[in-house]
């Protein structure tokens, strides 16, 4: 009994699809790359030479979802299939590319660099609710060429969990490409079981840009999972209706899927976004509002119709500080992202727009996770009676005779999830003698924990020195000479 | 009768009809206003006053950029009879506004454009991913009094100081003013590459973009 969230009707969705072929027409998709309008051009597609337009006949998409597979795994450290991208399967993992992180103590936004990602790194990898790990902030004590990579590089570094990450231009999606290869043994065996997926935007509306299409098309001839994520933003950058935007985004999914399958047909490729609305009072991107959750459900479920992976952008919030607004916002997004069977919700621990992570709010919203997914868990038939056969002959009416059931033992744990210490159910007397904690304080003390009880995982120290040494190549490159110290690992 | 019509001509902008601009602008120019008079005195009347409330958070986006497309239709329809009369419009100030090269983040500084349009400054957009060669080119070629800059990411925020370096080594400053902005730009970095403002937000902008023309009181 899995409850499910729908938004749409079949009928809609057939609309929504129908108008998402004629966008592909009319006004057609800009696309930007000169390589991905060849491939295009070649399929059938017609291309303005002057402004780059192309109209992608509905045959492509056809085509492309012929060959596009329906579901993949992501493999982790030790090569266990661990991230399931089809179906309804659900996983979290924390947001990316943040620029700032939350301080606990002085509550400012400091700039994040190397220890702030390290910091980030420990704490997901021990929290079960975090399928994945992503490349959480850019490390600005870095130089600009490689702040994408050097994240991977840490990643690898300090987790066995998969990787959800990202390139900021068509050289470094190389780049790191070639890093997973040296973790995999080959490049091979880097797309036999992939460990990472790169997100790649299509920016609205309706463009694939030089730099987006490019990366389409690396991924694609590496065999490394791509994630479509569309960022229609309703009212700005798409239509101000939700059905407008979901069809836009449909649109821009088709677009990419088609570029990316003529480049290399049978490349894992995954239905995402982080629509959002367009905040029309302070012209922001809101990515707590329930109308953007709405839009990632509708969008999942157009997915769903045609059987791709998915993935959205929810379990963040707008607010700076990890507050109220930031626990409801984020709570009630990811129960959404859950109910509606997307596969990889990315955006916890995030603050502000996605521009601010926090360690804090990466231990609270692992509540909220585990409170979805216990929901998505649904009601359980567990005896053969559902009541009768719990009132046996040591029932006498007292309020504590279920305790004494051995049922009761045994079931609680799969009927009940026991939330961290991050959740206050204390009596007031102890809450008080804990020291009268907000859920923040208690946050902090959580990551303090998980902080000290952190180990560096165990890796092929061959493998971690070839990485090192193309990390410090590439930094090289960059004009450092040195990266930066680590506590946990001193190359040899 | 100029009253009611300059009433009108603010009303058309604060309801965002562009029609009615157009019209009352014709009007205008029929009855022999001075085009300036129906600038100052109406349209641009309209213009402030949604600009406030877009501040006190009482209008919404919507509402401001179609006053702007309400205002731009207006101007230019008076435009040729000012210049019959040979006294050009003095606009706030010219600024050419990009998006640095390799980044493709294109709202926040299309929102920044419509505000300084809205404002009085006549803005020279050159939309994403632009290289620093092809604003500076631009900057000179409308005699720019400001270049403003997005950058959103992190990797490309350097180059605003590639732009501004390119300027002073041109010896192009102070002629040319040089604004930033952008998720990523703080003050630090602002001070750092030595440029001549940021803001946080659009609002801000147009604050910003008035004093370095020397007009932060209109
Ligand atoms: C929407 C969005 C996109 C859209 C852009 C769509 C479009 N047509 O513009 C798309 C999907 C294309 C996109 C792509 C990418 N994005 Co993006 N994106 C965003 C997002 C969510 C919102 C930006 C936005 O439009 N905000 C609304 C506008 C109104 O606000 P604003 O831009 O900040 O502008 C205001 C002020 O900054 C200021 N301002 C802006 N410009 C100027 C200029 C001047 C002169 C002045 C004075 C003021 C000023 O005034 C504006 C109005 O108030 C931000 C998150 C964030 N918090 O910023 C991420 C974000 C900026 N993106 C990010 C990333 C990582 C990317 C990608 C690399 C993702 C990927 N792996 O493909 C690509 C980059 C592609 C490239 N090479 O440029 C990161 C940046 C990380 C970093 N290293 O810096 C962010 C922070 C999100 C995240 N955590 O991942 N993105």
């Amino acid at each position: 009994m899995r409850p499910k969230l729908t938004l749409l009707s079949d009928e809609i969705i057939a609309r929504i699809l129908e108008e998402a072929y004629e966008l592909l027409l009319k006004p057609g998709i800009k696309v930007q790359n000169e390589e991905a309008r060849e491939l295009l051009a070649k399929a059938g597609a017609k291309i303005d030479p002057e402004t780059h337009v192309a109209q992608i006949p509905a045959s492509l998409v056809h085509k492309a979802l012929e060959s596009v597979p329906r579901e993949f795994y992501l493999y982790d450290y030790d090569g266990n299939p661990t991230v399931h991208y089809g179906g309804d399967s659900v996983h979290f993992d924390p947001g990316s590319s943040g620029i700032a992180m939350l301080n606990a103590e002085t509550l400012e936004h400091d700039t994040t660099e190397t220890e702030h990602l390290i910091r980030l790194l420990k704490v997901a990898e021990q929290l079960s609710q975090y399928d994945a790990q992503s490349t959480a902030v850019i490390c600005h004590d870095v130089p600009k060429e490689i702040q994408d990579s050097y994240r991977l590089y840490l990643v690898l570094l300090h987790s066995k969990k998969p990787i959800v990450t990202g390139a900021f231009t068509n050289k470094t999606v190389q780049e790191m490409i070639d890093m997973l290869a040296i973790f995999a043994g080959s490049k091979e065996a880097a797309s036999k079981k992939p460990r990472a997926i790169f997100d790649v935007c299509p920016a609205p509306p309706l463009i694939w840009s030089n730099f987006g299409a490019g990366n389409l098309i690396a991924l694609a001839r590496a065999g490394i999972p791509a994630e479509i994520v569309s960022v229609p933003l309703s009212g700005a950058a798409a239509p101000v209706t939700m059905l407008g935007t979901v069809t836009q985004h449909t649109a821009e999914c088709f677009a990419g899927i088609v570029i990316h399958q003529l480049a290399h047909a049978g490349s894992p490729i995954v239905w995402g976004g982080a629509a959002a609305i367009f905040d029309m009072r302070k012209g922001a991107t809101p990515m707590g509002a329930v109308e953007t959750a709405m839009l990632d459900c509708s969008y999942a479920q157009v997915a769903k119709t045609l059987n791709m992976p998915t993935h959205t952008y929810l379990g963040a919030t707008d607010s700076k500080l990890v507050d109220a607004q930031a626990g409801l916002e984020s709570g009630i997004s990811a129960m959404v992202g859950a109910l509606s069977g997307i596969n990889m919700i990315s955006g916890s621990g995030m603050l502000d727009f996605l521009a601010c992570h926090s360690a804090e709010k990466l231990v609270i919203d692992a509540e909220g996770i585990a409170m979805a997914k216990r929901m998505i868990g649904g009601v359980k038939l567990h005896t053969d009676t559902l009541a009768t056969g719990f009132y046996d002959d040591k029932i006498n009416f007292k309020g504590g005779d279920f305790l004494k059931q051995k049922v009761t033992m045994q079931l609680f744990r799969e009927e009940q999830h026991l939330p961290s210490s991050v959740i206050d159910r204390d009596s007031t007397r102890a809450w008080k003698a804990a020291g009268s904690l907000d859920a923040f304080g208690r946050a902090k003390l959580r990551v303090n924990e998980l902080l000290a009880s952190y180990k560096r995982p165990e890796i092929d120290p061959e493998k971690l020195s070839r990485l090192h040494a193309f990390t410090l190549d590439l930094a090289k490159k960059a004009g450092i000479e040195e990266l930066p110290r680590l506590e946990d690992y001193q190359p040899a | 009768m100029s009253e009611e019509l300059f009433k009108q001509m603010a009303q058309s902008i604060i309801d965002g009809d562009s029609d009615l601009s157009v019209e009352l602008a014709k009007k205008a120019i029929e009855i022999n206003m001075h085009p300036l008079e129906a600038i100052t005195k109406g349209f641009v009347v309209g213009v402030n006053y949604i600009g406030d409330q877009f501040g006190a958070g009482e209008a919404f986006l919507p509402e401001l950029v179609m006053a702007g497309e309400a205002m731009k239709a207006a101007v230019a329809t008076l435009e040729p009879e000012l210049l019959k009369l040979g006294s050009a419009r003095e606009t706030m100030g010219r600024v050419v506004l990009a998006t640095v090269e390799g980044d493709i983040h294109e709202i926040g500084k299309t929102l920044v454009g419509t505000m300084l349009s809205a404002s009085g400054f006549e803005v020279t957009d050159l939309g994403v991913d632009q290289p620093a060669d092809k604003i500076i080119g631009k900057a000179l070629e409308i005699d720019a009094h400001i270049i403003g800059m997005s950058a959103l990411l992190t990797t490309t925020m350097v180059r605003q100081r590639e732009v501004i370096e390119e300027l002073d080594k041109e010896g192009l400053r102070p002629r040319i003013k040089v604004m930033v902005g952008g998720a990523p730009i703080t003050r630090d970095w602002f001070q750092k590459i030595k440029a001549d403002g940021y803001s946080e937000d659009a609002v801000g902008a147009v604050k910003i973009a008035k004093e370095l023309v020397g007009k932060a009181d209109q």
